[in-house]
């Protein structure tokens, strides 16, 4: 198996990190030369797998740079390479809204923070370990910006954890991230149902994937070696609604967290329906060698326990679906907006996740799973049901719970959580971030 | 989804369709989205076959058949209801078709069939065929492109019991043998 090559890799892609702030700052470039000053400046800022995992008890920030089709072609990056890139990037986010199932208020044309313009170049991913850090970093960023003039900032969102600090999770209270793909030669433990140690080149451009054929898009290798793809979703997460809905469809506190259960397919806790059906197991929940351990064919195939259109069981279907490991992707984000508090009314403040979905192909893997796992309302025979928790929702579609001796079908869902924007970058290596700060002066050369 | 507004199995429909195939554009990931009609979803690949390979292909019919054979639940992840392969020569050479009904927009699963298609042997049969990419083991996208390419939509379908599903079907079959055997037990 070829080695990954951990100091080349952007940590983001094989490391979390204990922030519980940061910022995505999303920048333009006007003129190619200013592209790149702040480049040089920023690059040496990022860090890799191998120097994320040594130091991450000294850190307190954390950097990763990404860039859009258009943000490297306003760094100049030949014509030639920028062609080798997959049309799906190249068309970006925005313009492939109508595959993706973004459609409504998800649509592109409501989008906030300047993320379905041509002139969103590049984010930067700051994770803060508190808000003292994120501080210091964003007031460096915005003297860095002054220095740099002809480098826009476009929009940014700032990142904060609520409330229960001790994991993490979003405005539901879902625990979040539970479930994620291994990839071989990661040094990670190999956790039981997770999928086995998936070959890098699911995640990562330049090494074999599980077919054993090596992505050359882009076919520079320089630019490709050690990069990667992530799809961005600033998902809202409509909390009064969600809470609401749970109170006017169960009987009592005990069902209202069954129902909440049934829609993601696991407890708030994080605890699986499929290990625990009936009622919540906070211990098994942070277990991360139990809670991913189960099937769903063999072990639920109607979905009596976890119901087949519940948000876990659609993206990551296991044993019901074909080829289970090509759609495989790492999730790495964080929440944004103040925490509602328990029992308050909506407030109109918006509040959420900012995602990044992380793949090697953002067709293959990405947009199937919003094309045919999220948003198609045939999915596994459903018929009239988008994913309850991140599918768009225009109030005529249903969410059916299997119960013998009769199903009980929610008609008429309400949208819990609304896109706010997206985008899709690139993620290059450390090696190909220096490549792309320096285009100016080989066009010189 | 483009429908006749008619979705009673219990009504026989027909389904005139434009020459596009579609009647209005609905993206997928790698092209227009071909409409469900009463006859289910379908593809219909059409291709003229390289000179001399007739029998390769027709011997590739038996290799089909004992791949099924060997695990019948091996073409499951396609969502079909039939396939017919046929060779056909009306003047202008041999030409192959290869002809599916199933329950799935072809695109959603378009890696699959796919990865499918080389796994039973299906694509040895398409490589017998012009203009089929000789990458295909290192480029399953040119593969796509060809299928894509080489689609034939049908301007009219029919279903004696139209819009059914394969899984419904197999459920009727299912309880129509459970409701023999029990009433067999009462006897």
């Amino acid at each position: 198996m070829t080695a990954l090559e951990f100091d080349d890799i952007q940590h983001i892609m094989l490391t979390g990190t204990p922030h519980l702030t940061g910022r995505y700052e999303f920048l333009s470039f006007d003129t190619p030369e200013a592209g790149q000053a702040w480049l040089a400046e920023m690059v040496p800022l990022v860090q890799s797998a191998t120097d994320v995992r040594k130091t991450v008890n000294i850190f307190k920030r954390w950097v990763n740079l990404a860039f859009t089709w258009n943000g490297l072609r306003a760094l100049v990056l030949d014509d030639e390479t920028l062609a080798t890139f997959p049309s799906e990037f190249r068309e970006g986010m925005a313009a492939r809204a109508d595959i993706l199932g973004d459609t409504g208020a998800a649509a592109p044309e409501h989008w906030v923070g300047g993320l379905a313009g041509d002139d969103l170049h590049a984010i930067v991913i700051l994770f803060a370990r508190d808000e003292d850090e994120r501080v210091r970093c964003v007031g460096e960023h915005d003297a860095l910006l002054a220095r740099c003039p002809g480098v826009r900032s476009l929009s940014y969102l700032d990142l904060a954890a609520t409330a229960p600090f001790e994991y993490d999770h979003d405005h539901f209270g879902y625990r979040d991230p539970v479930s994620q793909p291994q990839m071989a030669g990661s040094g990670e433990t190999l956790i039981p149902g997770a999928g086995g140690a998936l070959a890098p080149g699911e995640f990562l451009l330049g090494y074999p994937d599980e077919d054993g054929l090596v992505s050359n898009q882009p076919a520079l290798e320089v630019l490709s070696r050690n990069g990667s793809y992530l799809a961005y979703r600033r998902l809202e997460e409509h909390v009064g609604t969600f809470r609401d809905y749970l109170k006017q469809n169960a009987p009592d506190a005990e069902g209202e967290e069954l129902l909440a259960a049934k829609f993601m397919g696991r407890w708030r806790s994080g605890a699986p329906l499929m290990l625990a059906p009936e009622h919540d197991d906070p211990e098994l929940g942070a277990d991360p060698m139990r809670n991913n351990d189960f099937d769903y064919a063999k072990m639920d195939p109607h979905g009596y326990r976890c119901p087949v259109g519940s948000h876990a069981r659609r993206l990551n279907p296991r044993d019901t679906e074909p080829n289970p490991n090509r759609r495989r992707m790492i999730r790495r984000s964080g929440t944004y907006g103040p925490a509602l508090p328990e029992g308050a009314p909506d407030d109109g403040v918006e509040r959420g996740v900012g995602m990044f979905l992380i793949c090697a192909s953002l067709v293959r893997q990405f947009e199937f799973a919003q094309n045919v796992w999220i948003n198609d309302t045939a999915f596994q025979e459903l018929g009239n049901e988008h994913d309850p928790i991140c599918g768009t929702q225009d109030g005529t579609l249903d969410f059916t719970i299997p119960k013998r001796p009769i199903r009980k079908v929610h008609k008429g869902l309400p949208a819990f959580t609304t896109l706010r924007g997206g985008a899709y970058f690139f993620l290059p290596g450390l090696a190909a971030l220096r490549y792309l700060s320096t285009l100016g002066q080989q066009g010189a050369s | 989804m483009a429908h006749n507004g008619n979705d009673d199995w219990t009504q026989p429909a027909a389904l005139a369709i434009p020459k596009e195939g579609y009647f209005e554009l609905t993206r997928g990931r790698y092209g227009p989205v071909y409409p469900r009609t009463p006859a289910c979803y379908g593809f219909n690949i059409i291709a003229k076959v390289l000179d001399g390979r007739e029998q390769a292909i027709r011997d590739y019919g038996k290799q089909l058949e004992a791949a099924v054979a060997a695990q019948p639940d091996v073409l499951a992840p396609l969502k079909l209801h039939y396939l017919r392969w046929q060779l056909f020569d009306v003047g202008s050479g041999l030409h192959f078709q290869y002809q599916g009904i199933f329950d799935t927009d072809f695109d959603k699963y378009t890696e699959d069939a796919v990865k499918l298609f080389s796994s039973t042997g299906i694509t040895t049969a398409f490589t017998h065929l012009e203009g089929f990419p000789a990458d295909w083991k290192t480029n399953p996208e040119a593969f796509i492109m060809f299928v894509r390419e080489h689609q034939v939509p049908s301007f009219l379908e029919y279903g004696e019991y139209p819009y059914v599903t394969s899984v419904e079907v197999k459920k009727a079959l299912r309880l129509k043998a459970a409701f023999s055997e029990m009433l067999d037990q009462m006897q």
